[in-house]
């Protein structure tokens, strides 16, 4: 890359995130006059090729958008499909698509945990440079990242691209005497998981925060994964508030049929992600969001971990917005998906019939589910033969590539009042803040090639 | 063993999902003995640590579809001195080998309203249409069982032990029942190459041909089966034209139909 008039350095590659990615950085002087986080994994067009596709078929297509995070396609495709042909899915089939996604959410956070950002905290390279020292660490990671694939495999039939999710639910349900010894190794991992917000909670943490609008499903009485409506808790600079305040703030929700109403996406000639914005402002998807706005409704277990990990209460309206205490709050889920998922299994009757029938008919259907990385939007507008003709995805990362940019500027201009970095401070710098909101590219690339310009 | 006497690993991500290099990191019982044995030198999405060639094995992941792919894919043969495919985008183009049928013009105008601003090619090829490949490990994804059979392979100098026969023998070996015979549900089990473990007719589907075709397939009897279990031209078109489209024997077959 050059930049005519300036000095280019070309400095590395960004790893442990999921998909290749470049970041540009423009110093003049003192002043980070910009930060561009480039998306630049080779378009897929998923968009372009659903079109045509029976309406049945993306479930199975969309889940090869990401191996980290296929059930969320699975589940977003099934909701917004279901929805444009007016069925609900409830009871029991509900409940099994719920345990599903816990079985994700723990392998995926599991993941993102132990192998991809504790290394940071812990000035390692990789989990296998961290197991020399940290063995049992890395270790309780694997058996807690296995316990999720287990669900994964039990009621999917694989840990990656699962094949027995349908539209209505499932191909086949499990029997309840298949789904006891799961349900022994989810005990394990519920300790294993309180274990994790224990160790994590121990890091060193920067003091940072975020003044962008925080975007999550929220659904009364619980922790929103699999189901329900968009909502966005206000900035802090809104209020007048810093933007590491650890106040809840008001919020304000919409149907998810007017999510394209809201969140608008751009194109930006320097990466092929697609940029939003939500009511023409940054915002963030994913863990912080989630926890911010559905934290009141975590099981027991996991609110008292929250709150020894010192996250405070968030019935009493406390939030977290320090993207570096984003792997407590992770840690946090991963404890709640495992519990849920016992509650799941304990509550669990087989319903009479493994899918309730989608018959289909013209129309334009909506879903949004809660990935891992965050809010997984659906569109699918389906003619009277059931056939696909025209798609929209909107995955977290695109929704929070302005919110990451916004990050890393601001770590990069605190960093520049300390004095004049090397550029391998800054690397590792922008490195860390971006695996703090686990940007999962592989709807784009696996690179991060820093590229600073002083002027 | 000192780091510089253990072969050495790299992993490579061209057009994909992550999936399959996943199934690597999936391997939670074998993940720190495979790493005591080799030297993962390049993984991005594992480790910050990035030594250069040349590399014992390389694992790739992916299909090609930009020109930078073109010469990458080069360059890593160039300094491995293994070099294994994994996963359908790497052996037959993947999903995204859909555009292949397709203006690639049309798709970039109906996914972005800027296409100028997209650097692609017109298709996307398996990693064998460009460099000399050593091994190709089907799926979408790739089996674990069988991923640490082929990097146990290459490390002992042996020829990876992976079936070639079609997932119907599967069927077999996990006593389950046939899904054709017993429902007339219409299943690619019998074009389909062995791996998966003949997950779907255990799950109550029919095999939808995500390992790709077998070594011997017959398509001129199998379709009629399809047809006689309720699929039309445009059905046979689809489950042939998904994850595995590039494969030339499912090409081949699709081909066909629609020429009829």
């Amino acid at each position: 890359m050059t930049h005519r008039g300036s000095r280019v350095l070309h400095i590395g590659s960004l790893a442990r995130v999921e998909g290749e990615g470049a970041l540009y950085l423009r110093m003049d002087g003192a002043e980070v006059a910009e930060a561009r986080l480039a998306i630049y994994e080779p378009p897929r067009f998923f968009e372009a090729f659903l079109r045509g596709r029976s309406y049945t078929e993306p479930p199975d297509i969309t889940s090869r958008v990401c191996g980290i995070c296929p059930v969320a396609y699975q589940l977003s495709a099934c909701r917004a499909i279901e929805d444009a042909c007016g069925v609900v899915v409830e009871g029991q089939l509900a409940a099994l698509r719920r345990l599903l996604y816990c079985g994700e959410w723990i392998e995926s956070q599991t993941l993102h945990i132990h192998l991809l950002h504790a290394p940071d905290f812990l000035g390692c390279d990789s989990f296998i440079d961290m197991a020399r020292t940290r063995r049992a660490d890395v270790e309780r990671g694997l058996r807690l990242k296995q316990a999720g694939n287990a669900i994964l495999e039990l009621l999917g039939g694989r840990a990656i691209h699962p094949v027995n999710v349908r539209l209505g639910g499932f191909h086949r349900i499990p029997t309840t005497n298949e789904l006891r010894p799961l349900a022994e190794r989810l005990r394990r991992a519920r300790d294993d998981a309180a274990e994790t917000v224990r160790w994590v909670a121990g890091f060193e943490f920067p003091d940072a925060g975020c003044d962008n609008d925080l975007f999550a499903l929220s659904e009364p009485g619980t922790y929103a994964i699999e189901s329900g409506t968009p909502t966005v808790m206000a900035a802090p600079h809104t209020a007048g508030l810093p933007p590491e305040s650890d106040r809840a703030l008001p919020t304000r929700a919409f149907g998810v049929h007017d999510f394209g109403v809201h969140v608008t996406e751009s194109q930006v000639p320097h990466s092929t992600a697609l940029h939003s914005l939500l009511d023409d402002r940054r915002h963030l998807t994913g863990s912080l969001a989630r926890y911010a706005i559905s934290g009141r409704w975590l099981s027991p277990i996991a609110l008292q971990a929250a709150h020894d990990a010192g996250l405070g209460d968030p019935r009493q309206g406390t939030v977290c917005r320090n993207p570096f205490r984003s792997i407590i709050v992770r840690a946090v889920e991963v404890l709640y998906a495992a519990d849920e998922a016992l509650r799941i299994i304990d509550a669990y009757e087989p319903p009479p019939r493994p899918y309730a029938d989608v018959p289909s008919r013209a129309g334009t259907g909506h879903g949004a589910t809660e990935a891992p990385r965050g809010l997984l939007y659906h569109r699918y507008t389906l003619d009277s033969e059931g056939t696909v003709t025209d798609a929209g995805l909107v995955p977290p990362t695109a929704q929070n590539l302005g919110a990451v940019e916004e990050d890393l500027r601001r770590i990069v201009q605190e960093r520049l009042g300390d004095g004049d970095p090397t550029d391998a401070e800054l690397t590792t710098l922008c490195e860390r803040a971006i695996r703090n909101h686990d940007p999962c590219i592989s709807c784009s690339a696996h690179f991060l090639d820093l590229t600073v310009d002083r002027t | 063993m000192a780091a510089s006497d253990r072969p050495k690993l790299a992993v490579w991500k061209f057009a994909s999902c992550d999936g399959c290099q996943l199934t690597l990191l999936d391997c939670e019982d074998e993940l720190l003995g495979i790493a005591e044995r080799v030297e993962i030198s390049h993984f991005l999405e594992a480790s910050s640590a990035d030594a250069p060639g040349p590399y014992d094995l390389s694992l790739v992941e992916g299909s090609v579809t930009t020109q930078q792919d073109v010469d990458r894919i080069q360059h890593i043969r160039a300094v491995s001195k293994r070099l294994v495919t994994i996963g359908a985008c790497a052996t037959a183009g993947g999903v995204q080998a859909l555009r292949n049928y397709a203006d690639v013009a049309d798709f970039q105008t109906a996914v972005y309203a800027r296409p100028d601003y997209i650097e692609t090619l017109a298709t996307s090829t398996p990693i064998s249409a460009h460099v000399p490949v050593d091994f190709e490990l089907r799926g979408c994804p790739i089996d674990r069982g069988q991923l640490v059979e082929v990097i146990t392979a290459y490390l002992a100098e042996r020829k990876p032990d992976v079936p070639a026969h079609s997932v119907c023998f599967e069927c077999k070996q996990r006593g389950t029942v046939c899904v054709t015979v017993a429902h007339g549900t219409p299943c690619l089990g019998p074009v389909t190459h062995a791996g998966c473990g003949a997950i779907c007719p255990a799950y109550g589907r029919g095999c939808y041909g995500c390992f790709g075709p077998s070594n011997s397939t017959n398509f001129p009897s199998f379709i009629p089966l399809l047809r006689r279990d309720g699929m039309d031209t445009l059905d046979v078109v689809r489950v042939l034209r998904t994850f595995n489209t590039a494969a030339p024997e499912f090409d081949a077959a699709s081909r066909k139909e629609l020429e009829g």
